[in-house]
Protein backbone atom coordinates (compact mmCIF):
# COMPACT_ATOMS: atom_id res chain seq x y z
CA UNK A 1 0.00 0.00 0.00
CA UNK A 2 2.45 2.59 0.98
CA UNK A 3 4.28 1.57 -2.23
CA UNK A 4 1.18 2.30 -4.58
CA UNK A 5 0.89 5.62 -2.46
CA UNK A 6 4.27 6.94 -2.61
CA UNK A 7 4.11 5.84 -6.51
CA UNK A 8 0.59 7.34 -7.64
CA UNK A 9 1.28 10.78 -6.06
CA UNK A 10 4.44 10.98 -7.74
CA UNK A 11 2.82 10.59 -11.10
CA UNK A 12 -0.17 12.39 -10.40
CA UNK A 13 2.55 15.34 -9.60
CA UNK A 14 4.79 14.75 -12.74
CA UNK A 15 1.67 14.47 -14.71
CA UNK A 16 0.53 18.21 -13.89
CA UNK A 17 3.61 19.81 -14.48
CA UNK A 18 2.76 21.80 -17.29
CA UNK A 19 -0.77 22.65 -15.54
CA UNK A 20 1.30 23.77 -12.04
CA UNK A 21 4.13 25.45 -14.54
CA UNK A 22 1.13 27.74 -16.44
CA UNK A 23 -0.12 28.68 -12.90
CA UNK A 24 2.93 29.77 -11.54
CA UNK A 25 3.83 31.38 -15.17
CA UNK A 26 0.75 33.57 -14.40
CA UNK A 27 1.91 35.00 -11.09
CA UNK A 28 5.05 33.59 -9.87
CA UNK A 29 8.16 32.47 -11.27
CA UNK A 30 7.12 29.60 -13.56
CA UNK A 31 8.88 26.82 -12.21
CA UNK A 32 6.49 24.80 -9.55
CA UNK A 33 6.21 22.02 -12.30
CA UNK A 34 9.41 21.66 -12.92
CA UNK A 35 10.39 22.45 -9.64
CA UNK A 36 7.74 19.76 -8.08
CA UNK A 37 7.91 17.11 -11.01
CA UNK A 38 12.53 17.05 -10.20
CA UNK A 39 11.64 16.53 -6.44
CA UNK A 40 8.73 14.20 -7.26
CA UNK A 41 11.05 11.69 -9.43
CA UNK A 42 13.58 11.62 -7.35
CA UNK A 43 11.05 10.06 -4.63
CA UNK A 44 9.74 7.88 -7.94
CA UNK A 45 12.65 6.58 -8.36
CA UNK A 46 13.38 5.70 -4.84
CA UNK A 47 9.90 4.40 -3.83
CA UNK A 48 10.73 0.86 -3.33
CA UNK A 49 13.49 2.02 -1.26
CA UNK A 50 10.77 4.20 0.57
CA UNK A 51 8.00 1.83 0.43
CA UNK A 52 9.98 -0.97 2.63
CA UNK A 53 10.58 1.24 5.42
CA UNK A 54 8.22 1.71 8.41
CA UNK A 55 5.84 4.68 7.05
CA UNK A 56 7.23 7.20 9.40
CA UNK A 57 10.93 6.61 8.90
CA UNK A 58 9.71 6.67 4.72
CA UNK A 59 7.75 10.03 4.97
CA UNK A 60 10.72 11.64 7.02
CA UNK A 61 13.12 10.21 4.04
CA UNK A 62 10.97 11.80 1.42
CA UNK A 63 10.56 15.27 2.84
CA UNK A 64 14.36 15.28 3.17
CA UNK A 65 14.78 14.69 0.02
CA UNK A 66 11.89 17.06 -1.65
CA UNK A 67 13.84 20.09 1.07
CA UNK A 68 17.18 18.50 -1.19
CA UNK A 69 15.50 18.63 -5.03
CA UNK A 70 12.70 20.77 -5.28
CA UNK A 71 15.26 23.92 -5.66
CA UNK A 72 12.58 26.57 -4.96
CA UNK A 73 10.27 27.23 -1.95
CA UNK A 74 7.91 24.80 -2.42
CA UNK A 75 11.29 22.26 -1.57
CA UNK A 76 11.41 23.44 2.32
CA UNK A 77 7.51 23.87 2.73
CA UNK A 78 6.69 20.13 1.35
CA UNK A 79 9.45 18.75 3.10
CA UNK A 80 8.31 20.31 6.67
CA UNK A 81 5.34 18.67 5.96
CA UNK A 82 6.09 15.40 5.37
CA UNK A 83 8.79 15.14 7.59
CA UNK A 84 6.46 16.59 9.92
CA UNK A 85 3.65 13.69 9.10
CA UNK A 86 6.46 11.28 9.28
CA UNK A 87 7.56 12.57 12.95
CA UNK A 88 4.18 12.01 14.21
CA UNK A 89 3.26 8.73 12.62
CA UNK A 90 6.67 7.24 13.39
CA UNK A 91 6.17 3.72 15.31
CA UNK A 92 2.39 4.03 15.27
CA UNK A 93 1.04 0.57 14.48
CA UNK A 94 -2.73 1.65 13.93
CA UNK A 95 -2.75 4.89 11.45
CA UNK A 96 -6.57 5.11 10.89
CA UNK A 97 -8.54 8.40 9.35
CA UNK A 98 -8.01 10.10 12.73
CA UNK A 99 -4.60 9.72 13.54
CA UNK A 100 -3.90 10.99 10.21
CA UNK A 101 -5.62 13.59 11.01
CA UNK A 102 -3.63 14.59 14.00
CA UNK A 103 -0.42 14.18 11.92
CA UNK A 104 -1.97 16.51 9.61
CA UNK A 105 -2.44 19.24 12.36
CA UNK A 106 1.50 18.98 13.44
CA UNK A 107 2.35 19.34 9.92
CA UNK A 108 0.12 22.30 8.63
CA UNK A 109 1.33 24.14 12.05
CA UNK A 110 5.05 22.90 10.91
CA UNK A 111 3.88 24.48 7.00
CA UNK A 112 2.52 27.52 8.76
CA UNK A 113 6.19 28.22 10.80
CA UNK A 114 8.40 27.58 7.81
CA UNK A 115 6.38 29.96 5.25
CA UNK A 116 5.46 32.25 8.22
CA UNK A 117 2.04 32.19 6.49
CA UNK A 118 -1.63 31.01 7.43
CA UNK A 119 -4.45 29.74 5.63
CA UNK A 120 -6.35 33.11 4.18
CA UNK A 121 -3.16 34.06 1.93
CA UNK A 122 -3.40 32.24 -1.26
CA UNK A 123 -0.97 28.93 -0.59
CA UNK A 124 -0.80 25.64 -0.49
CA UNK A 125 -2.23 25.92 3.36
CA UNK A 126 -5.79 27.02 1.78
CA UNK A 127 -5.93 23.15 0.43
CA UNK A 128 -4.54 21.87 3.76
CA UNK A 129 -6.35 23.37 6.64
CA UNK A 130 -9.47 21.92 4.64
CA UNK A 131 -8.19 18.56 4.19
CA UNK A 132 -6.88 18.58 7.78
CA UNK A 133 -10.34 19.52 8.74
CA UNK A 134 -12.38 16.97 6.95
CA UNK A 135 -10.24 14.19 8.03
CA UNK A 136 -10.65 15.37 11.73
CA UNK A 137 -14.55 15.19 10.74
CA UNK A 138 -14.16 11.58 9.35
CA UNK A 139 -15.63 12.39 5.98
CA UNK A 140 -15.58 10.15 3.56
CA UNK A 141 -11.90 10.18 1.01
CA UNK A 142 -13.79 11.01 -1.91
CA UNK A 143 -15.28 14.18 0.23
CA UNK A 144 -11.59 15.08 1.59
CA UNK A 145 -10.55 14.83 -2.13
CA UNK A 146 -13.03 17.02 -3.78
CA UNK A 147 -12.59 19.69 -0.77
CA UNK A 148 -9.23 19.61 -1.68
CA UNK A 149 -10.09 20.53 -5.53
CA UNK A 150 -12.74 22.97 -4.99
CA UNK A 151 -10.17 24.29 -1.79
CA UNK A 152 -7.31 24.95 -4.69
CA UNK A 153 -10.30 26.64 -7.36
CA UNK A 154 -11.45 28.68 -3.93
CA UNK A 155 -7.78 30.41 -4.17
CA UNK A 156 -8.16 32.13 -7.15
CA UNK A 157 -9.96 35.45 -5.85
CA UNK A 158 -7.49 36.05 -3.23
CA UNK A 159 -5.12 38.56 -2.97
CA UNK A 160 -1.88 36.72 -2.51
CA UNK A 161 0.22 38.23 0.34
CA UNK A 162 2.91 35.86 0.60
CA UNK A 163 5.71 34.06 -2.02
CA UNK A 164 6.55 35.94 -5.00
CA UNK A 165 2.73 36.33 -6.02
CA UNK A 166 2.42 38.81 -3.89
CA UNK A 167 4.54 41.12 -5.77
CA UNK A 168 1.81 41.14 -8.06
CA UNK A 169 -0.37 42.54 -5.76
CA UNK A 170 -4.14 43.03 -7.06
CA UNK A 171 -2.99 41.70 -10.12
CA UNK A 172 -2.61 38.09 -8.26
CA UNK A 173 -6.58 38.11 -8.22
CA UNK A 174 -8.53 35.96 -10.57
CA UNK A 175 -5.42 33.48 -10.77
CA UNK A 176 -5.21 29.70 -8.68
CA UNK A 177 -2.47 29.16 -6.52
CA UNK A 178 0.05 26.74 -8.07
CA UNK A 179 0.83 25.57 -4.27
CA UNK A 180 -2.58 24.87 -3.60
CA UNK A 181 -3.01 22.93 -6.82
CA UNK A 182 0.07 21.05 -6.58
CA UNK A 183 -1.52 20.37 -2.66
CA UNK A 184 -5.11 19.42 -3.91
CA UNK A 185 -3.28 16.89 -6.80
CA UNK A 186 -1.09 15.61 -4.25
CA UNK A 187 -4.11 15.09 -1.70
CA UNK A 188 -6.77 13.27 -4.54
CA UNK A 189 -3.79 11.05 -5.32
CA UNK A 190 -3.25 10.05 -1.98
CA UNK A 191 -6.71 9.69 -0.99
CA UNK A 192 -7.88 7.31 -4.27
CA UNK A 193 -5.10 5.19 -2.84
CA UNK A 194 -6.21 5.29 0.42
CA UNK A 195 -9.74 4.63 -0.13
CA UNK A 196 -9.07 1.49 -2.65
CA UNK A 197 -6.88 -0.10 0.01
CA UNK A 198 -9.56 0.47 2.86
CA UNK B 1 41.53 30.38 5.26
CA UNK B 2 43.89 32.80 6.97
CA UNK B 3 43.87 33.33 10.58
CA UNK B 4 42.49 37.06 9.80
CA UNK B 5 40.18 35.78 7.93
CA UNK B 6 38.60 33.94 10.90
CA UNK B 7 38.37 36.80 13.41
CA UNK B 8 36.02 38.39 10.95
CA UNK B 9 32.62 37.38 10.43
CA UNK B 10 31.77 35.26 7.08
CA UNK B 11 29.28 36.45 4.85
CA UNK B 12 27.45 34.30 2.50
CA UNK B 13 25.36 35.35 -0.49
CA UNK B 14 22.21 33.37 -1.78
CA UNK B 15 20.43 34.29 -5.15
CA UNK B 16 18.29 32.49 -7.40
CA UNK B 17 21.08 33.08 -9.85
CA UNK B 18 24.34 32.04 -9.55
CA UNK B 19 25.70 35.58 -12.19
CA UNK B 20 23.78 37.61 -9.55
CA UNK B 21 25.30 36.20 -6.34
CA UNK B 22 29.14 36.00 -7.95
CA UNK B 23 28.57 39.49 -8.85
CA UNK B 24 27.02 40.32 -5.39
CA UNK B 25 30.04 38.69 -3.78
CA UNK B 26 32.56 40.25 -6.28
CA UNK B 27 31.14 43.95 -5.09
CA UNK B 28 31.02 43.12 -1.49
CA UNK B 29 34.85 41.49 -1.66
CA UNK B 30 35.45 45.18 -3.38
CA UNK B 31 34.90 46.13 0.08
CA UNK B 32 36.08 43.97 2.87
CA UNK B 33 39.16 43.18 0.77
CA UNK B 34 40.47 39.69 2.36
CA UNK B 35 39.32 40.08 5.68
CA UNK B 36 36.09 38.99 6.00
CA UNK B 37 35.52 35.59 4.25
CA UNK B 38 32.91 35.32 1.41
CA UNK B 39 30.99 32.70 -0.06
CA UNK B 40 28.21 33.10 -2.43
CA UNK B 41 25.71 30.17 -4.40
CA UNK B 42 23.09 30.73 -6.82
CA UNK B 43 20.83 27.82 -8.86
CA UNK B 44 18.68 25.09 -8.39
CA UNK B 45 20.12 21.52 -7.95
CA UNK B 46 19.43 21.23 -12.00
CA UNK B 47 21.68 24.37 -12.56
CA UNK B 48 18.68 27.00 -13.62
CA UNK B 49 17.40 29.49 -11.54
CA UNK B 50 16.15 28.81 -7.71
CA UNK B 51 18.35 27.68 -4.52
CA UNK B 52 19.57 24.30 -3.42
CA UNK B 53 19.99 23.66 0.55
CA UNK B 54 23.37 21.49 -0.23
CA UNK B 55 25.41 24.64 -2.10
CA UNK B 56 23.93 26.70 0.40
CA UNK B 57 25.17 24.79 3.30
CA UNK B 58 28.98 24.40 1.42
CA UNK B 59 28.60 28.50 1.06
CA UNK B 60 28.10 28.68 5.02
CA UNK B 61 31.12 25.80 5.03
CA UNK B 62 33.80 28.02 3.36
CA UNK B 63 32.97 31.42 4.57
CA UNK B 64 32.79 29.81 7.98
CA UNK B 65 33.61 31.73 11.31
CA UNK B 66 33.92 31.55 14.57
CA UNK B 67 32.82 34.58 14.76
CA UNK B 68 29.72 33.60 12.57
CA UNK B 69 28.28 34.18 9.38
CA UNK B 70 25.54 36.44 8.15
CA UNK B 71 23.27 35.49 4.99
CA UNK B 72 22.01 37.66 2.50
CA UNK B 73 19.19 36.03 0.00
CA UNK B 74 17.55 37.75 -2.71
CA UNK B 75 13.85 36.31 -2.90
CA UNK B 76 11.53 33.66 -0.82
CA UNK B 77 12.90 30.23 -1.92
CA UNK B 78 16.41 31.22 -0.73
CA UNK B 79 15.34 32.65 1.94
CA UNK B 80 13.36 29.74 2.74
CA UNK B 81 16.29 27.77 1.81
CA UNK B 82 18.27 29.40 3.71
CA UNK B 83 16.33 28.36 6.91
CA UNK B 84 16.41 24.66 6.26
CA UNK B 85 20.53 25.19 5.51
CA UNK B 86 20.86 26.84 8.97
CA UNK B 87 18.83 24.03 10.78
CA UNK B 88 20.78 20.69 9.18
CA UNK B 89 24.30 22.68 10.90
CA UNK B 90 25.46 21.11 13.89
CA UNK B 91 23.35 22.80 16.36
CA UNK B 92 26.65 24.78 17.77
CA UNK B 93 27.40 26.16 14.24
CA UNK B 94 23.64 26.72 13.78
CA UNK B 95 23.44 29.06 16.38
CA UNK B 96 26.18 31.83 14.80
CA UNK B 97 24.22 32.05 11.33
CA UNK B 98 21.51 35.08 10.80
CA UNK B 99 19.85 35.87 7.73
CA UNK B 100 19.76 39.25 7.11
CA UNK B 101 16.51 41.07 6.43
CA UNK B 102 18.17 43.14 3.57
CA UNK B 103 18.26 44.03 0.11
CA UNK B 104 21.18 41.14 -1.37
CA UNK B 105 23.33 43.77 -3.12
CA UNK B 106 23.47 46.68 -0.86
CA UNK B 107 23.61 44.38 2.27
CA UNK B 108 26.23 42.03 1.07
CA UNK B 109 27.99 45.67 0.52
CA UNK B 110 27.12 46.88 3.72
CA UNK B 111 27.62 43.64 5.48
CA UNK B 112 31.46 43.32 4.32
CA UNK B 113 32.20 46.25 4.58
CA UNK B 114 31.22 46.00 8.41
CA UNK B 115 32.60 42.33 9.07
CA UNK B 116 36.13 43.46 7.44
CA UNK B 117 36.59 45.83 10.43
CA UNK B 118 35.87 43.23 13.13
CA UNK B 119 32.10 43.76 14.07
CA UNK B 120 30.22 40.82 15.75
CA UNK B 121 27.54 39.49 14.17
CA UNK B 122 24.96 41.37 15.26
CA UNK B 123 26.78 44.49 14.56
CA UNK B 124 27.26 42.90 10.65
CA UNK B 125 23.30 42.03 10.55
CA UNK B 126 22.30 45.17 11.94
CA UNK B 127 24.27 47.50 9.52
CA UNK B 128 23.07 45.45 6.62
CA UNK B 129 19.58 45.84 7.57
CA UNK B 130 19.78 49.31 8.05
CA UNK B 131 18.88 49.24 3.96
CA UNK B 132 15.73 47.43 4.53
CA UNK B 133 12.46 49.06 3.39
CA UNK B 134 10.29 50.45 6.38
Amino acid sequence: MLSDLIKEVCEAVIAHEAELTALDSAIGDGDHGLNMKRGFSELLAKSDELAGQEVGAALKAAGMTLVMKVGGASGPLYGSLFMSLGKELAGKTEIDQSVIAEALAVAQAAVMARGKSQPGQKTMLDVIAPVQQKLAEGAALTDVAAAALAAAEATAPIQALKGRASFLGERSIGHVDPGARSSAVITEAACRVLERSG
Amino acid sequence: MSQAQADCVGIVIVSHSPEVARGAADMARQMAGDEAPIAWCGGDPDGGLGSDVGKIIEAIEAAWSEQGVAILVDLGGAETNSEVAIEMLDPGRAEKVRICNAPLVEGAVMAAAEASGGASLTEVVRTAEEYSPA
